[in-house]
């Protein structure tokens, strides 16, 4: 893997901190200079985003026949082995070595996108942001921790930094919401969503200590102490590891030998800690991801929030949600995702349907797309369900193509509210022949959102419905005594009615907002858009095409980055 | 007992040297002063306070060699004890500091002196190793702030408070007292390491009824000092009349040494190893820690969610930290989590002092621009002074736990342990708990950023010392959760260690 000589993954999550730093020092009058520094800080951090893609992208083809070979050979650490291998552009500090905490940044083809999809999401926010004038120094200041947070949780190769950057995101988040939110609903929005994330993030953050603890009692154990030192000698971990510590590749490796498997934990028949704590650690991070019945706060929270943290949120936040259940959940558990994603895909199958079906109802044009995120983040939990590549790969597209295009809907209706003052929708419409280019964009994101071929969605919608029915005849669900088996294919067919149901409503919203008479007496000042966010509605529409039209430049990079993932499930037990 | 050295005894008590010279300087330079310059005496008393805990730190910090008792084993001189003194001065200085803003403390010599008294109180207990020694140290704590509770004379609440405070408190001294006497009575010994060493002696072994006794009689004097539920009916009522540096001080140095206190005095007397009529003490006493962590948490949390006064918050906010500091005191129940928890209720103390401070210290300037505690007056903070609103901020995020302050990690220290002690469930009360708690910290933060207020346009005057004060108190805050807790973490586990080197 060709590594760069700065750490650039480092630069790109201390970039946003320094500067909203530094724009906190400015002083309150200096509104333009806090802009410039906010946009040329996304920017940066955008096409250093863009570098990392690209390069990993560009090596993609020999790190998959690395890792076949690699988990070829059917080894204890053949896993373990194929993940590390996928790691580029590492950076490692001891932070509180006595505690097995180190600072350990990397990108894998899992997370790759994902700081790509947060730079873009984080120049679009700065741009829509740009007219913020009550105290605009803070307003920047906040957004640009918030994305400091985001990124720090995506490439995290720790556990414990990894909860440290996601709770760093969240309080951000807060005041953003409640300050500068949607007046009505804000406060109470804003306490909610926090409340609700809190929650699950801080039981997973225990139930991570605990796993942290088993690993280092298995490592301490006989059998594990030779696993330990083999790992140590070959290379896999650092020579100065211990047992007791964060290190996500280091507590893989426990998950593949079985330290998590072990019978019997707590002194309870036949449970182990994977069964105990997977459910706490996977839905306590399913929670930001929306999944029911603990989606509550995310509709609230997107209409409440100023539009650039709609975007971040529904764009981007949800998606570290989805990210963090597959890395600390699936991957470290995969004994627990086993026996527990065969009845969570029930929930993730609600999700796509009743989300779809509430959206359908809504008369405000940004609780539609609230919903309609709830929905479609139904269907990464789906794809994690899979327990297979195929579906593994859909969801990790559907998390980017979501990601965008939800980022763009949210940016659509922002730029229409800005103007109409109103997001009712009965009493909008014709807005195609004043916003001519928002209309375009919102029906582009539409024909994304539905599936249509040709658009990301489809792309990465397709794979899960696959993975969904290869799964099948595999997974089964015990339930008492009796063994429900290929189910999977039943759920399949009734999340492709959320697809419908999909397409129902945002041609139902685009018809009546976009279309029909336009009322110049009610809104006799709304205008066209201007440069700055026409450029906003082409860079996060341009995307949605060509990852629609060349899946392959995302794909087999995604492929990768859930091949060790997979192997856990196969060889973990 | 080694023989008496005179100059290898003297770093041990080097921090009492020191406040007693800074003590003398004040009170002379108090006569000596014209009233214009008196604000000085603050800045005398802060840099002393800072100096000696530097000069202690630096010069005379205990090596394995130099730790051990001295004067006739009266003090023990370790890590610990040096760590917890620092923290002690360091929270003592920044009351100092406080006071200046306060204008009916700002010129008042006496205010210093009998602050310096109680710091030297605070001192002497995080070293003390004697029952003697420990009830001296508590007293010489405890009584000056009985007074400076007080200080605002014509005010009922402040009135009230020290009375309560008085009241309580020599109850609770009495109650500890008594069991001080018992475990005298059933030893013959004063000093904690000889009477550690008789319980553990076979003739002893039979006795466990009586020192349950002791323990519940030590548990509740120590609970009274800590505001442990349900012994902290006092706390609100003396926190929210007495002069606001007082709170500050009384909920975070003089709560520090009592922690120091509880933990040398629990590890030493009743260790793990000591096992009577067939039954380990300290499982007793943790499991009470345990029972008291949950009620404490409980009532300190539940009853800050209605408060509308923000020193009343803070005080039920510090009811609530207790609960959770007792956590780690629970956790000294396993062998292998031991040492982690001393390490994480030490790095929890040092980070709430520098939180509470600075929570504290813009509470005064608050309420002297607006002459009321009111958290409803609070809003429109951020845009009448965006930084003091910051500060509230960052301080009121670390006692809820959320990084990048140090809360952060003062919470992870503090389950972790738990967790490692096999306490599992008291870690998740503990951290739904704090969830709670994040509502009400949430809410004054709301009030200050969304809120809208009448002085928008007037910001809060705020003078060039205080400033640096909170400034610094401020950046301790945030290091202390992101680049320097590697190097207190480190400290702290010097101090744990040194707990389990002694006897």
């Amino acid at each position: 893997m060709t590594e760069l000589s700065v750490p650039v993954l480092t630069v790109i999550i201390f970039l946003p901190i320094i500067a909203a730093v530094l724009i906190l020092l400015l002083p309150r009058s200096q509104k333009d200079l806090v802009r410039g520094i906010a946009l040329t800080t996304a920017l940066a951090c955008f096409f250093l985003g863009l570098v990392v893609y690209t390069t990993y992208n560009g090596e993609v083809a020999s790190l998959a026949q690395e890792q076949a070979q690699i988990l070829s050979q059917d080894t204890n650490t053949d896993a373990t082995q194929a993940f590390e291998a996928t790691l580029a552009f590492e950076d490692q500090v001891e932070w509180l070595p006595q505690l097995g905490i180190s600072y350990h940044v990397a990108v894998d083809g899992l997370n790759a996108p994902m700081v790509l999809l947060t730079g873009m999401v984080f120049v679009a926010g700065v741009l829509v942001s740009w007219k913020v004038e009550d105290r605009t120094r803070e307003f920047f200041a906040f957004f640009l921790l918030l994305v400091a947070g985001v990124y720090g949780v995506f490439v995290a190769m720790d556990l414990f930094v990894l909860f440290f950057f996601y709770e760093l995101a969240i309080f951000p988040m807060y005041l953003l919401i409640a300050t500068y939110g949607w007046v009505k609903l804000r406060e109470y929005a804003a306490m909610k969503l926090t409340l609700y994330i809190l929650i699950g993030s801080v039981i997973a953050l225990i139930g991570a200590i605990a796993m942290v603890l088993t690993a280092s009692n298995y490592f301490q154990s006989p059998e594990g102490a030779v696993v330990f030192q083999e790992a140590i000698s070959s290379g896999l971990l650092p020579a100065n590891s211990q047992p007791f510590s964060f290190s996500i590749p280091q507590l893989t490796l426990a998950a593949e030998n079985g330290a998590f498997n072990v019978i019997n934990y707590a002194g309870i028949d036949g449970l182990t800690f994977a069964k105990l704590w997977f459910p706490a650690i996977f839905i306590g991070f399913a929670v930001l991801a929306g999944l029911f019945p603990f989606h509550n706060w995310s509709p609230d929270g997107h209409v409440a929030a100023p539009t650039a943290v709609s975007m971040i949120h529904a764009g981007v936040l949800m998606k570290l949600g989805a990210y963090a259940a597959l890395r600390a959940g699936v991957q470290l558990l995969p004994g627990g995702a086993e026996v527990h994603l065969p009845w969570i895909v029930i929930l993730a199958t609600v999700n796509v349907i009743y989300g779809a079906f509430i959206a359908f109802r809504q008369r405000d044009f940004k609780y539609v797309i609230g919903f309609s995120s709830v929905s479609h983040m139904g269907l990464v939990s789906l794809g994690w369900a899979t327990m297979n590549l195929t579906g593994f790969t859909g969801a990790g597209l559907q998390m980017f193509s979501h990601g965008v295009m939800t980022a763009l809907f949210f940016g659509c209706v922002g730029m229409v509210y800005d103007r109409a003052h109103t997001r009712d929708i009965p009493s909008l419409g014709g807005f195609v022949k004043v916003m001519p280019w928002v209309a375009f964009a919102f029906i582009l994101a539409s024909l994304a959102s539905m599936g249509m071929p040709g658009f990301s969605g489809f792309i990465a919608e397709l794979p899960i419905f696959m993975g969904l029915f290869e799964a099948s005849p595999v997974v089964t669900l015990q339930v008492a005594n009796t063994t429900l088996s290929n189910y999977y294919s039943i759920i399949a067919i009734i999340a492709i009615l959320g697809v419908v149901i999909t397409a129902a409503y945002v041609l139902r919203v685009t018809g009546q907002v976009f279309f029909g008479e336009f009322n110049r007496e009610k809104y006799p000042d709304v205008g066209d858009i201007t440069a700055r966010e026409r450029f906003v509605l082409i860079f996060l529409g341009s995307p949605l095409i060509i990852l629609g039209v060349m899946p392959a430049i995302m794909a087999p990079m995604l492929q990768v980055g859930v091949a060790p993932v997979l192997a856990m499930l196969g060889g973990g037990t | 007992m080694q023989e008496f050295d005179l100059m290898a005894s003297l770093p041990s008590i080097a921090p009492i040297i020191g406040l007693s010279i800074l003590m003398v300087v004040v009170l002379t330079l108090d006569v000596f002063l014209p009233e214009s310059q008196r604000r000085s005496l603050a800045f005398v008393t802060a840099l002393g306070m800072l100096a000696t805990a530097g000069l202690s730190f630096f010069l005379w910090a205990p090596t394995a060699a130099t730790e051990g008792l001295y004067w006739g084993g009266m003090i023990r001189y370790d890590m610990l004890a040096l760590i917890f003194q620092v923290i002690v001065l360091i929270g003592g200085a920044l009351t100092a500091m406080q006071a200046l803003d306060v204008p009916y403390l700002a010129r008042r010599g006496e205010f210093f002196v009998v602050l310096i008294v109680a710091t030297l109180g605070g001192v002497v207990l995080a070293g003390a190793a004697d029952l003697i020694m420990i009830f001296l140290g508590l007293e010489t704590l405890t009584i000056p702030l009985y007074i400076v509770a007080t200080f605002k004379r014509d005010d009922a609440k402040s009135a009230e408070a020290g009375m309560k405070y008085f009241l309580y408190g020599a109850f609770a001294s009495g109650i500890l007292l008594y069991g001080f006497s018992l475990l005298y009575g059933f030893t013959g010994q004063t000093n904690i390491y000889l009477i550690a060493e008789y319980l553990q002696s076979p003739q002893f072994a039979a006795n466990l009824i009586p020192m349950l006794f002791v323990i519940v009689l030590i548990l509740v004097g120590f609970g009274f000092k800590i505001s442990a539920a349900p012994f902290h009916f006092w706390t609100p009522d003396v926190y929210e009349g007495s002069p606001t540096p007082v709170t500050a001080f009384l909920s975070v140095a003089s709560k520090a040494a009592s922690f120091a206190l509880l933990l040398r005095f629990g590890l030493a007397v009743f260790p793990p190893t000591l096992f009577l009529d067939g039954q380990q003490v300290s499982a007793y006493w943790t499991n009470i820690a345990a029972v008291l962590a949950v009620a404490t948490m409980t009532v300190g949390n539940l009853l800050a969610l209605a408060q509308k006064n923000i020193k009343r918050l803070l005080a039920y906010s510090s009811i609530a930290q207790a609960g959770y500091v007792l956590i780690g005191v629970a956790a000294l129940a396993s062998p292998v989590a031991q040492q982690e928890a001393v390490t994480s209720v030490i790095f929890y103390l040092a980070m709430y002092t520098f939180t509470n401070m600075l929570a504290f210290g813009i509470v005064i300037l608050f309420a002297n621009a607006t002459g009321s505690e009111n958290i409803a007056d609070m809003a429109g903070m951020s845009r009448r002074s965006p930084w003091l609103a910051l500060g509230m901020t960052i301080a009121l995020l670390s006692l809820a736990g959320v990084p990048p302050a140090a809360g952060f990690f003062g919470k992870f220290f503090l389950f972790n342990a738990a967790v490692q002690a096999d306490l599992t469930w008291l870690a998740l009360l503990g951290v739904l708990w704090s969830i709670v708690a994040l509502y009400y910290y949430l809410v004054v933060i709301k009030v200050m950023y969304v809120d809208h207020g009448q002085n928008e346009d007037q910001p809060i005057a705020v003078q060039r010392p205080t400033v640096w004060a909170l400034s610094l108190t401020a950046v301790a805050i945030i290091l202390l959760g992101t680049f320097a807790v590697q190097a207190i973490y480190q400290l702290a586990a010097q101090g744990a260690a040194s707990l389990f080197g002694a006897g």
